[in-house]
């Protein structure tokens, strides 16, 4: 198999959950997008590994064990993620990045939303909401 | 017999690299590849359709096919073990715990009209950047390049078994320290909250007023259509808040 086929099919959907991770306003879906960001590096790790195991005669399987422990971590991260949500939900009432917004530098006092100002600070909270 | 053996390691050596190309052909394809594309379009669409659709639940089983085609392509790759293991972890627990996740917040069933942010455009113009600059170098990086998929599987369980257990033991037993803190974690995020409501409402109530002081106006309209699906917990200090993330 041509090795270009997994690596593209892998970029594309690490740009995809990147464009999810943007673009979304509710947490989950984040979290979401970020499952799909981890999958792409999954899938590039399980076809280098197969790749290496017989052109370079790698016999670590280094890529399929990190394969592994990604995915473990992803299931402590989305259960970590999704407990952090439900906290915020429960004292906030909403898992809507665009409003947890205390640490959020600036001026603007809590208005509505305009672009410029937002880039920064849902980079914030989706750091901390996904942390 | 010394010099043959040379000629051979030389002739292998030039096979992989520009042998391979006149063995393999670029533009025919074989059935593995054939049948990677089309699960990979399949994968690709559901991935698609998870971050653009704005119905949160059908998101969350969008984001199963994609997994589950994510093992498939797995399981092309003769990485059976890592298929399997995807499987059960992502489409068993992960899926199950985002929908567990979604039902908790109390995610609408319906349209949600505020899924996307305002900075949507912004997104798609790195994202798309983004994936040409990288589909650009991978393809340009590994044009002559081919998996060997015959003879033995790379990923069957007995080959990631015997190599988790003796090259990777160590960071095996160090991951399931970290499974186990994140369990703890989890619980102990859980309860907190838990026992901050329980002391008292006023806690709650002062900081649902700093969150929609600024929001009632702009949650309003949401607010009305939202509120028309789902009874108003009395918990909570003011409906404004719980127009947004509908």
């Amino acid at each position: 198999m041509h090795l270009a086929y997994p690596a593209v099919l892998s970029v594309l959907l690490f740009c995809t959950g990147l464009y999810g991770v943007l673009a979304r306003r509710n947490a989950i879906l984040v979290l979401m997008s970020v499952e799909l960001m981890l999958n792409a590096v999954n899938l590039n790790l399980v076809a280098f590994d197969v790749w290496l195991s017989k052109a370079a005669e790698e016999t670590l399987h280094s890529g399929q064990a990190l394969t592994l422990f990604t995915i473990a971590i992803a299931a402590a991260e989305i259960g970590i993620g999704l407990a952090i949500v439900l906290a915020v939900h429960r004292n906030r009432g909403t898992s809507d990045i665009d409003k947890l917004r205390d640490t959020a530098e600036g001026h603007e006092p809590d208005g509505p939303d305009t672009d410029a100002p937002a880039a920064a600070g849902t980079a914030a909270e989706k750091a901390e909401a996904t942390a | 017999m010394t010099l043959a053996t040379t000629v051979g390691r030389l002739h292998l050596a030039t096979d992989s690299t520009t042998g391979a190309a006149e063995s393999h052909g670029f533009l025919s394809p074989t059935g593995v590849e054939i049948a990677f594309l089309l699960v990979g379009l399949v994968t690709l669409g559901a991935a698609v359709f998870t971050v653009t659709t704005r119905q949160l639940v059908h998101a969350a089983l969008w984001l199963v096919v994609a997994l589950g085609g994510l093992a498939v392509e797995y399981l092309l790759l003769t990485a059976e073990f890592i298929a399997w293991v995807q499987v059960l972890i992502y489409v068993g627990a992960v899926v199950v715990l985002i929908l567990f996740g979604l039902m908790l917040t109390r995610a609408p069933i319906g349209r949600s009209p505020d899924a996307d942010s305002g900075n949507r455009w912004a997104a798609v113009t790195v994202a798309v950047a983004a994936a040409a600059a990288l589909v650009w170098v991978v393809v340009d990086a590994f044009r002559t390049t081919w998996i060997d998929l015959d003879g033995p599987a790379a990923g069957s369980t007995a080959v990631t078994g015997a190599s988790l257990f003796q090259n990777w033991v160590l960071p095996f037993e160090a991951l399931s320290v970290l499974l186990l803190a994140a369990l703890v974690g989890a619980i102990v995020l859980s309860r907190k909250a838990k026992a901050d409501r329980a002391a008292g409402t006023g806690g709650t109530a002062a900081t649902g007023r700093v969150a929609g002081t600024g929001r009632a106006a702009g949650t309003g309209g949401t607010a009305a259509t939202g509120g028309t699906t789902e009874t108003d917990p009395p918990a909570d200090p003011n409906g404004a808040d719980k127009g947004g993330v509908r």
